[in-house]
């Protein structure tokens, strides 16, 4: 069967603002103590009024500007109304047909083509979170229970273009706009405490003898995880294969509606919810109790003035300036603005690029792991690490040396709570004699010495077993730590006069 | 008792100059309240010992050479639909009737700084829906004129209890015409200020875009003083225009020379009863007396004021009331099926008839298919009709008319006709609709000894003139007479 997957996201993700969009309730994560961050205007009280929180519009209008969205001058607050017992008022102010932004797009680069796609944002507006209703799961019939602490949090709903075209470019997007959100800095982006959720609209196009025929979209909603994602897609798409297979239903037919399904992570499928007949009546109409909001162009400016680099700006960077892998960039970008903004920092003390990679992406993030230390808590700091690596560049020591002083200066900080300095490389380097050895005449002396030690392997050296040179340079290595083994090597094969 | 017949400024400086004690005024509200409160039932609370504790505070600081508030030791009743804080706020409805809200509105804040003794809360129809408060599910409202007679709507409680002496002033809500009306129906001054001069914040919403707070008083310089008190910018009302508080009582006495007072052509036609119009070209002559021009106004897209108020009001009331689902306060029904017949059941049980109407009128304004031809419409040709408005106050000042078609109806005479009682509203409907303020003021009796009342209104923001206009006409008409007060009641 031949078709194309045709999938659209729609993504909601909680501004990391101090209070709600409409009052001064905090908007903190807060499970165990449900109704205690409310107040009359987020539990919706006779007589409150909603006051628009601007620093959720500044975060907004950062997002775009990061998504290459055009921003309208004059947004507005529009009611959409539907009866729930977590929506307090009976209706969420959202927006409708002015949204404050439109007409975006994000680049993704897809691993397994290693090709960038554009995928366009339809539009990203702002609308306030509903509370938290709690059923009894165990199916005995106590009371549901809402919790309206979330309610009024502030939400940005962005929604792309059909053109992910796979689970994986899915996956790739959501990654993508998380690590740019973060970026920025207007979400902690946590999926699992639902500051990030993510809705699939998927369907086929079957081609048949010259047609392309939509199959009825399906809605996946709230997939938690970019693992859940890309398995609810796979799924979906399969199921929908089949579905075509047996049914050949098109889409706009009778009876093939959009409908709504939900992700069983268990089970590794998608589940049909709630059947909506036709599309639900939100009788939506601006809100009268907010003024529009317009946006100046001097507002813009400033916002555009903090907005700090892109990860795929930076990836694009390091590849083309530095000379960095595909990999490595990412793995780098990928940790986030401070680890990317640690690893700039190494590279203009040591300017180099490349050596500066390989520590990061091995060494540091190693010792990292291990110790559970974030970039910003790592006790050896971007200077210190630059001033080491620029003596292996100058190739004062080898990267072995300096292997063995990076792990010093961890243990004394470990240890003896010592603050690793470019002074104590100095000093560990002095007290293991770890400096490199360029003394050609020493490095002979010792050659010389150890080749006198090693009458056998001397001989099977002669003979033509080549193996043989190991034991020769690893001792002369014992001796002199800071000597370049390939520069051992070949002295030795010279000073033997075997070539 | 002669100081229930007092003016506001009189009972001030009474109180100030310590003839007249907080308690002792108190108590003479509390006394009238008891002795016709059973007939005129304007009140659905009294807050009878806290107003007397509040009263006691305010002679003691005022003993001790503390400073006061601006209407220290004036008792006041609040309508029903502004919440105060600890002490029930019931809408008039089943839905609300043992709703205590846990936070005060703006206004009642500033009552408090103000000094301002709360003596009570008003009747009203539910939910201000209604033009007669006969549509309260708490309680029934007489006119004190007459006890046959309606006490007009939705502020009814409010203007009633003034008339009657319960207390020197009282606010109310006007969204159609709910102060104008009860107002010239009882007999006393009644206020509508400029959209967005006093805060909503609190004020259990109807119709959010047409809404106001504004004062009843049996003088005009009574208004003046309450509206001075309660206007200027919240930050909690996104609507609350950035102006301070009015100072409308500094300038009232002043006449305005060169005065231009609009008549509107549209307004005198069929249905307008013949005393009433008599009544208001009696008031136009005085104001050509005084030597004001008088100007003929047209007003041409009134005809469509009514059905766009409609629209409009009853589309936003159907939103603002979609809250009232039982889900987190106020009534929830005791037996339902399922969670959506719970909401049906809370629902058809704690609504009036009236409001049920207009939700869904509201709803269907606003339905898919409909927004466009109803609700979006609707907004299109009220910025019409405050176009007309602009206009006419680049000839005129202020615009002079009825009130009402008629003097308060006869109770029940409306009822059986809903849109009967809509159609009345097309004197108050438009100044609501442009965001204009508007006054009623007593303008004589009519041969039945019920009161009718004159309306002015002005141009935005020009409640001094509006005051000042206002005033010039009391003062050369006379003090209104009051029914209890001189017993020149027809009990």
């Amino acid at each position: 069967m031949d078709f194309t997957t045709i999938i659209g996201l729609e993504i909601h993700v909680q501004l990391q603002t101090q209070t709600k969009l409409f009052c001064g309730c905090p908007t903190t994560f807060n499970p165990d103590q449900p109704n205690i961050q409310t107040c009359p205007v987020c539990l919706g009280l006779p007589g409150a009024l909603p006051v628009m929180n601007r620093d959720a519009f500044q975060l907004s209008l950062k997002t775009a500007l990061a998504l290459n969205l055009e921003l309208a001058k004059f947004t507005k607050w529009d009611r959409k109304q539907y009866y729930y017992p977590d929506l307090p008022k009976g209706y969420q102010i959202s927006q409708y047909d002015l949204p404050f932004s439109s007409n975006g797009h994000l680049d993704i680069d897809v691993p397994s083509t290693g090709e960038t796609r554009r995928i366009g944002i339809i539009r990203a507006h702002l609308e306030e979170d509903a509370g938290k209703n709690l059923h009894d799961e165990s199916g005995r019939g106590s009371d549901s229970q809402v919790d309206l602490n979330r309610a009024g949090t502030p939400l940005l709903e962005i929604v792309s273009q059909p053109d992910l075209r796979s689970a994986e470019e899915a996956k790739t997007y959501m990654e993508e706009m998380r690590l740019l959100l973060l970026t920025i800095g207007v979400s902690d982006c946590n999926m699992q405490e639902g500051s990030m959720r993510c809705d699939a609209n998927v369907n086929l196009h079957v081609h048949e003898n010259g047609e392309s025929i939509p199959t009825p979209i399906v809605e996946v909603k709230n997939l938690n995880s970019f693992k859940f994602l890309e398995a609810a897609i796979e799924y979906e798409v399969q199921r929908q294969r089949a579905a075509w297979q047996n049914s050949r239903q098109r889409m706009g037919e009778p009876g093939s509606h959009k409908t709504t399904r939900g992700f069983d992570p268990h089970r590794g499928v998608t589940f049909e919810q709630r059947g909506k007949e036709e599309a639900a009546d939100y009788r939506y109409f601006p809100d009268p109790d907010l003024v529009p909001v317009t946006v100046s162009d001097e507002q813009l400016a400033a916002i555009r003035a903090t907005l700090v680099e892109f990860p795929a700006a930076r990836r694009r960077r390091y590849q083309q300036q530095l000379g960095l892998s595909a990999y490595d960039a990412r793995v780098i970008a990928d940790q986030g603005a401070d680890f990317a903004t640690y690893f700039d920092a190494v590279v203009s003390v040591c300017s180099d690029g490349k050596q500066a990679a390989n520590w990061l992406t091995q060494d540091v993030l190693r010792e990292m792991n291990d110790r559970r230390l974030s970039i910003t808590e790592f006790p050896i700091s971007s200077d210190v690490l630059g001033a080491l690596l620029t003596q292996v560049k100058m190739a004062e020591l080898t990267i072995k040396a300096a292997r063995e002083v990076f792990t010093a200066l961890l243990t004394d900080w470990e240890e003896h709570e010592t603050t690793p300095t470019a002074d104590r490389i100095e000093a560990i380097v002095k007290e293991r004699g770890l400096a490199t050895v360029n003394d050609t005449g020493a490095i002979e002396a010792v050659v010389n010495a150890v080749i006198v030690r090693n009458e056998k392997a001397v001989a099977d050296l002669r003979a033509g077993k080549m193996q043989a040179i190991g034991a020769i340079v690893g001792q002369v290595m014992k001796e002199l730590k800071g000597a370049d083994a390939k520069v051992v090597r070949q002295m030795i094969l010279d000073t033997l006069g075997i070539s | 008792m002669s100081i229930l017949a007092a003016t506001t400024s009189e009972l001030l400086g009474q109180l100030s100059n310590r003839s007249l004690s907080a308690v002792e005024l108190t108590q003479a509200c509390l006394a009238a309240i008891e002795k016709h409160e059973p007939q005129v039932g304007a009140l659905l609370t009294i807050n009878r010992d806290n107003a007397l504790a509040q009263a006691a505070g305010i002679d003691r600081r005022r003993q001790a050479g503390e400073p006061v508030g601006a209407l220290a030791g004036l008792p006041i009743v609040l309508k029903d639909n502004i919440c105060t804080q600890g002490l029930k706020t019931t809408c008039a409805s089943r839905m609300l009737e043992n709703f205590v809200p846990p936070y005060d509105a703006h206004v009642t804040s500033r009552l408090q700084q103000a000094d301002a003794v709360l003596i009570g809360k008003a009747n009203l129809d539910e939910f201000a829906m209604g033009s007669s408060t006969e549509n309260s599910a708490l309680g029934k409202t007489t006119n004190p004129w007459n006890v046959a007679h309606a006490a007009g709507g939705s502020s009814g409680g409010s203007a009633a209890a003034v008339a009657s002496g319960f207390a020197p002033l009282s606010l109310g809500s006007d969204t159609g015409g709910s102060i104008r009306q009860p107002a010239s129906f009882c007999g006393v001054v009644g206020l509508k200020p400029t959209y967005g001069r006093v805060s909503r914040f609190g004020l259990v919403a109807y119709a959010s875009s047409l809404d106001q707070i504004g004062p009843f008083a049996n003088d005009v310089t009574g208004a003046a003083l309450l509206l001075d008190a309660i206007s200027g910018h919240d930050g909690r009302d996104s609507t609350s225009v950035h102006a301070p508080a009015t100072q409308t009582a500094a300038t009232v006495e002043q006449p305005l020379a060169g005065l231009r007072v609009g008549v509107v052509r549209e307004h005198f036609a069929e249905g307008l009863d013949a005393e009433v119009e008599a009544a208001v070209k009696r008031a136009v002559d005085v104001y050509r007396s005084l030597g004001a021009t008088i100007v003929e106004i047209s007003l041409p897209h009134s005809k469509y004021a009514i059905a766009v108020y409609y629209l409009i009001a009853c589309s936003e009331a159907s939103s603002n009331l979609a809250r009232y689902d039982g889900v987190h306060y106020g009534h929830r029904a005791a037996e339902f099926t399922n969670m959506v017949d719970m909401y049906k059941a809370s629902r058809s049980e704690g609504f009036g008839d009236e409001v049920k109407r207009r939700i869904m009128l509201g709803a269907y304004a606003l339905s898919a298919g409909y927004y466009d031809a109803y609700y979006l419409k609707a907004l299109k040709v009220r910025r019409l009709i405050r176009n007309d408005f602009d206009a006419a106050f680049q000839q005129v000042d202020v615009i002079a008319s009825p009130v009402n078609p008629t003097p308060a109806f006869k109770l029940g005479e409306m009822t059986a006709d809903p849109l009967k009682m809509y159609l009345a509203d097309i004197y108050t409907i438009s100044a609501n609709l442009a965001g204009i303020p508007g006054i009623s003021i007593p303008a004589g009796m009519n041969s039945a000894r019920l009161p009718i009342g004159l309306q002015l209104l002005a141009a935005p923001f020009e409640e001094d003139k509006l005051l000042r206009a206002a005033r010039m006409f009391e003062r050369e008409h006379g003090p209104a007479p009051r029914p209890f007060v001189d017993g020149s009641s027809s009990r």
